[in-house]
């Protein structure tokens, strides 16, 4: 593949926007934690935007997807607002999911975001049972499953990629290799230069290694996967390495880290890698410094309404065990 | 239709008439489709519909349940089948983690209407990890619905309100009553989820059992006739729901109660119904509330030893006459 792309420059400016909007909710969910607005944990996908926005840009409207608790970036890319994801994990009553699911559960299942999943590797199953559900009903439709490079060592990873190789299913592996299991870098616990894509082979999968804060490399090499997988070829492992800006989570300050490999990474920005590419077809830089000024606008707005929204009601906690809304498990 | 049939060809019987009326089930695991699955339960599935519903997979417990959840979440209907309900555990982040929560934290926004089937319980030598009866680890997860039928015509009923469920449910089978003979399921036949059936009436004692400790419930309560005891035997059919107000309501009549359970005695099922009946129907107490459930110990192999470690007749008789001497 090239990465010449026939994306027009009003649909990269599109994409740079919605990457703009995750880097600012992103900030945002930073400060209100630090200032006690936001309880538990987060794992803030700073760094990660252009594998979810270049991912969610390849897909169909009905197409699913599936995500990990570093997740913020797929829901947003895949229409969840900014405003309903900080309700969610301010406790509000008008959060994603009603403040009963919070940072690591974020859900837009109206738009075939499945959910956010907190036990590693175990929506890489989940995603291909979608794409087989895809497959019984022949809709053409495909499934998507964004995970970690630690998600790779676990074994519903390689259960997962054997049946969707065995039964052929219209399933795509997205690897957001960051580099860091955690606290650990992957290669000192992977027996692969590459975890996902070197794995691939063994199931006689496709695998492409790209470059993930590229938005156009990731829209372009899902577009072609999805295409493959539509057609009846089967699943792809895409491998987009990627950086975190932040620690794993927020009690993580990344000390682990080589200062010179941060400082790389930080220079191979997604946002700055789009706004080169944008200014290369002609956009002018002071209509990219509007985006950015939109954007800013949008986050501040969200952030305004998610914390002035009513806080969550302790009723909500009896409400959505069962299907028929209810929460009665004896008579 | 047979004048009898038994609980393994019950299972297929089952899962058939659902899988006639409605085109979105569908069924996973390993050796169910040409094989008839390694306890013949799902002997003629495969030849009446095909590979594009009988899904032969790996030996795999977490695709298996997984892939069953990603397409509960998106249209279908899928029963999915561990072999032995000891392997449950290879796959149980899904059963605890993943299956009975996905609903409550996204606030609502998915349903998963799925059937895991898994051939539960001991008595045939299989030793210890082929033989637990693993019930009891459904029930400590809030989200799972549980189903355990005794008879024949029970694994029909409640095999159609599991399947037809918008909620997750858990189906046992009994491997002990697989060869089981009864009364073949009337047409439509469904037995909705959560209630209870006093299967023999009596007016001393009430016996709670589920599964294949009906059967040792009712053999006990026919020996303890001939001595004079009157005994209320209820098979619970579910853990979730759970009908209480059956069992309260018995308790109330007879007084007595002793409960028969395959699983351990320690965080067995019958620890929550003996507490919802000390917090509730104590009043209707005159006797102490007994337990015979499995010992604290992994299931040995010898018939000898595993009668030892797992409910009989025996012990059934014996707990129903203390507890009606008392």
């Amino acid at each position: 593949m090239t990465t010449a792309t026939d994306l027009s420059a009003a649909e990269l400016t599109d994409l740079y926007e919605r990457m703009a909007i995750i880097r600012r909710t992103e900030k945002a969910a930073f400060d209100m934690f630090m200032s006690g607005l936001v309880k538990g944990t987060t794992h803030l996908a700073s760094g990660h935007e252009a594998v979810a926005v270049g991912t969610a840009a390849a897909l169909r409207p009905d197409d699913y997807v599936f995500a990990t608790y570093r997740g913020h970036h797929h829901a947003m890319a895949m229409g969840a607002t900014a405003e309903e994801c900080l309700a969610e994990l301010m406790s509000k009553a008008t959060g994603i999911c009603k403040a009963k699911g919070g940072s690591m559960h974020l859900t837009k299942a109206a738009n075939g975001m499945l959910g956010s999943y907190a036990i590693v590797g175990a929506h890489l199953p989940m995603a291909a049972g979608a794409a087989w559900s895809a497959k019984l009903r022949g809709t053409d439709q495909i499934a998507v499953a964004f995970f970690g490079d630690g998600a790779t060592n676990i074994g519903a990873f390689h259960e997962a990629l054997n049946l969707a190789a065995v039964w052929k299913l219209p399933v795509l592996f997205v690897c957001e290799n960051n580099f860091y299991m955690e606290y650990t870098p992957i290669g000192a616990v992977t027996a692969a230069e590459h975890p996902a894509a070197d794995r691939a082979p063994g199931y006689q999968l496709p695998a492409r290694v790209i470059d993930g804060n590229d938005v156009v490399v990731v829209r372009d090499t899902v577009l072609e996967a999805a295409e493959r997988a539509r057609a009846g070829e089967g699943p792809t492992v895409i491998e987009a390495e990627t950086y975190r800006h932040h620690g794993h989570s927020r009690t993580d300050p990344a000390k682990y880290r080589p200062a010179e490999e941060v400082e790389r990474w930080l220079k191979h920005d997604p946002l700055d890698l789009a706004r080169a590419r944008l200014e290369a077809l002609g956009v002018d830089p002071a209509d990219i410094q509007k985006v950015d000024e939109r954007a800013a606008a949008h986050v501040a707005a969200a952030v305004d309404a998610a914390k002035n929204a009513p806080d969550a009601d302790a009723a909500e906690a009896f409400t959505d065990v069962w299907a028929d809304g209810g929460a009665t498990w004896r008579t | 239709m047979a004048d009898v049939t038994t609980y393994r060809e019950a299972v297929a019987e089952g899962i058939a008439r659902e899988m006639r009326r409605d085109p979105s089930v569908v069924c996973l695991g390993e050796d169910i489709g040409a094989a008839g699955g390694v306890f013949k339960t799902t002997v003629g599935l495969f030849e009446e519909f095909g590979k594009e519903r009988i899904w032969d997979t790996p030996i795999s417990e977490q695709a298996i349940v997984g892939a069953a959840m990603g397409a509960a979440m998106t249209g279908m209907r899928p029963v999915a089948e561990i072999m032995f309900s000891d392997f449950l555990a290879c796959c149980w982040d899904y059963l605890a983690n993943e299956i009975p929560k996905v609903r409550y934290m996204t606030g609502g926004q998915v349903t998963v209407p799925l059937v895991v089937r898994t051939a539960n319980g001991g008595g045939l030598g299989f030793g210890a990890q082929h033989s637990q009866a693993v019930e009891n680890w459904a029930l400590t997860v809030p989200g799972l619905k549980i189903a355990a039928p005794s008879t024949p015509a029970d694994v029909v009923g409640l095999m159609a309100s599991a399947i037809r469920s918008d909620d997750p449910v858990v189906f046992f089978e009994h491997k002990g009553l697989f060869a089981l003979k009864g009364e073949p399921a009337p047409p439509d036949h469904v037995i909705p989820l959560g209630e209870a059936a006093v299967v023999r009436e009596g007016t001393d004692v009430t016996l709670v059992a589920l599964a294949a400790t009906v059967r040792l419930a009712l053999a006990a309560a026919n020996q303890l006739a001939k001595d004079g005891v009157s005994v209320e035997v209820i098979d619970l059919r579910c853990l979730v729901p759970l009908d209480m107000a059956t069992v309260l309501a018995s308790v109330a009549r007879t007084s007595r109660l002793v409960v028969v359970e395959e699983n351990p005695y320690q965080g067995g099922w019958g620890g929550t119904v003996v507490s919802i009946v000390a917090e509730e129907g104590f009043e209707s107490l005159d006797a102490p509330i007994k337990r015979v459930a499995a010992e604290c110990v992994p299931l040995p192999f010898a018939d000898a030893l595993e009668d030892a470690v797992i409910p009989t007749v025996d012990k059934v008789v014996d707990a129903v006459r203390k507890t009606a001497a008392y």
